[in-house]
């Protein structure tokens, strides 16, 4: 099954959703290594039990929808959509929260708009807004990193974390993005002494995440899965507005871009969510306005709102706006003239 | 005045022409009051009783006002109607007035309020207009208290909580408790939640439409018996 959601010509790739999915949960694998490596097992059962969950929601929607089941599983994008959303909870989280967040970004995300490829708003994110909204304690409770003087807990501790939450004695530890938002009266150069959940540039464990996404999506833009245009603009967008408001570390400073790009999720929303190309902008120019105007909503959101981070707002905003941008930004036909919008 | 008469007018009023799920018309108070049942009962019996009186007035009065005029002289009918349901409640069901708060004046805005009086009631007699303000007003009712409850279970996993608001002491203990929750599941007793609700609500309700009209269908394509020639001469429909 083949999704084209191009614009003409009509040039069929060598890849098909299939291998299109396979590549993207493939390129999760280093970001997710390190995850484990510096918050413990709680991201692999996160990614475990939720596949288990997407698939079998899947199922149901599609047996429900007398769609073939068999045909439709095999292009892997339930679990993508799992591990997506299970890589933005924080590990550790019951397996309701899983549950619940499953059932939104399948269900009510996905099949009830029509299934892959017909759904307006990136499924992942609609799953972790619904759970952000509706469970703001779970969802910023993180693990403390590797480094930081908390033990990490074992395998089976994150299973009992998982499944019988009750039993489990969950220790928490305030993001770096957290840390700066609540922060008044420490400059930056004082609070990143005081506090070792900092790290080095972005938050202990957290900037080495990134990067191990952002090798991940470097890969993906390699093999051509999606174009540079929207990680690109969302990058661009926050750097530039996060050094414009950038003030060398006072005690009312927000972060330096290095912080901005490093820290929370903007690294893994630029190349794994973002670049979704069935809720994204179609043409290239579209997507690089596109990223660009999620990148500014992430700063914005991230200095001026009530949430640490923002790429999930904001990508659904975006979501909103995407079939506006390409209104105003259809490329040329070959052979015709520029149109004046209408 | 016939009985199919009748008929046409609670089809209308509850189903074909449901006024929260057709019409989308009242989304205001549909939205921010459905939290829970008794919230949703008690708006949905106001806005009834305004509508059963309002459309009763207007269409008492429709030949003496002028068209002109008619417009305002509608809304002081409902807005006094209003105003007595208010007084009404604060007089018995306190906290549930309070509760309400803004949402009960809020009834005199209504459109499906003043939709009915200007279009059904300024043109036919009382009793006809009576019934439809009734139908129209169960009509709007039944959907609020859906929406209320389907909130209240899925946000708190209980039902019928704090019914004593409304019915006094008798109901003190209706509430029906189907799962516990240490967390309320948050996004459904807030406004986004009525909003995904009733999408849910209305795309039911065009799911069982669909269904209908696909057995009257089904009904309606016998085989045909007899000759099977085919007409080749003469208009193709």
């Amino acid at each position: 099954m083949a999704l084209l959601r191009v614009t003409s010509p009509h040039a069929h790739g060598a890849q098909d959703t299939t291998q299109v999915m396979q590549s993207v949960l493939l390129a999760t694998l280093p970001g997710v290594a390190v995850m484990t490596w510096f918050f413990g097992p709680g991201t692999l059962v996160n990614i475990l039990f939720g596949s288990m969950v997407a698939v079998a929601m899947e199922t149901v929607a599609l047996a429900l929808r007398r769609r073939p089941i068999l045909r439709t599983l095999d292009d892997h994008s339930a679990v993508v959509t799992a591990s997506l959303l299970c890589i933005s909870l924080p590990p550790y989280s019951p397996w309701w929260l899983i549950v619940i967040g499953m059932g939104s970004a399948i269900w009510l995300a996905k099949h009830f708009y029509g299934g892959l490829g017909y759904n307006p708003f990136n499924p992942a994110m609609v799953g972790y807004v619904v759970l952000l909204i509706s469970f703001p304690v779970q969802m910023t409770s993180w693990a403390p990193p590797r480094g930081t003087g908390a033990e990490l807990p074992s395998f089976l501790e994150a299973l009992r974390a998982c499944f019988a939450p009750q039993t489990y004695d969950a220790v928490t530890m305030a993001t770096a993005l957290d840390v700066v938002k609540q922060n008044s009266g420490l400059t930056l150069e004082a609070l990143w002494r005081e506090s070792p959940q900092l790290g080095r540039w972005a938050g202990a464990g957290w900037e080495w995440v990134s990067l191990a996404f952002l090798a991940g999506g470097l890969w993906m833009l390699k093999k051509r899965l999606f174009t540079w245009h929207a990680p690109v603009g969302m990058l661009l967008s926050i750097t530039l507005l996060s050094a414009l408001f950038y003030d060398e570390g006072s005690s009312a400073s927000k972060g330096s871009p290095l912080f901005h790009l490093l820290g929370g999720a903007t690294l893994f929303g630029a190349f794994f969510i973002i670049t979704d190309p069935v809720s994204s902008a179609v043409s290239n120019r579209g997507r690089l306005v596109y990223g660009a105007l999620i990148g500014a909503l992430v700063y914005i959101i991230r200095v001026a709102g009530n949430y640490p981070d923002a790429v999930a707002f904001a990508v659904l905003i975006m979501n909103f706006a995407a079939p506006f941008i390409d209104h105003y930004t259809q490329p040329r036909t070959y052979g015709h003239r520029v149109r004046p919008p209408t | 005045m016939s009985d199919t008469r009748y008929r046409d007018l609670s089809v209308n009023g509850l189903w074909k022409n449901n006024p929260a799920l057709v019409q989308l018309l009242g989304l205001c108070p549909l939205l921010a009051v459905t939290g829970t049942v008794v919230n949703s009962l008690g708006l949905a019996l106001a806005t009834l009783l305004v509508l059963v009186c309002s459309n009763t007035a207007v269409s008492i009065i429709r030949n003496i006002v002028s068209d002109a005029v008619r417009l305002p002289a509608f809304v002081m009918i409902i807005a006094s109607a209003v105003t007595c349901i208010e007084l009404l409640m604060q007089a018995f069901t306190y906290e549930l007035y309070q509760i309400l708060g803004i949402f009960l004046p809020l009834i005199t805005t209504n459109c499906v309020i003043l939709g009915r009086a200007d279009g059904y009631a300024s043109k036919n007699p009382v009793a006809p207009a009576l019934f439809d303000g009734v139908m129209m007003g169960l009509g709007f009712g039944v959907v609020l208290v859906m929406l209320g409850g389907m909130r209240e279970l899925v946000g708190t996993g209980a039902l019928f909580a704090n019914m004593d608001l409304l019915f006094g002491p008798v109901a003190a203990d209706w509430k029906v408790v189907f799962f516990d929750t240490s967390q309320p599941f948050l996004l459904a007793i807030l406004p986004p939640g009525a909003f995904i609700f009733t999408g849910l609500l209305i795309a039911l309700k065009n799911l069982i439409d669909r269904q209908l009209a696909k057995r009257r269908l089904a009904l309606r394509e016998q085989p045909v018996r007899g000759s099977k020639r085919v007409r080749v001469t003469g208009a193709v429909s």
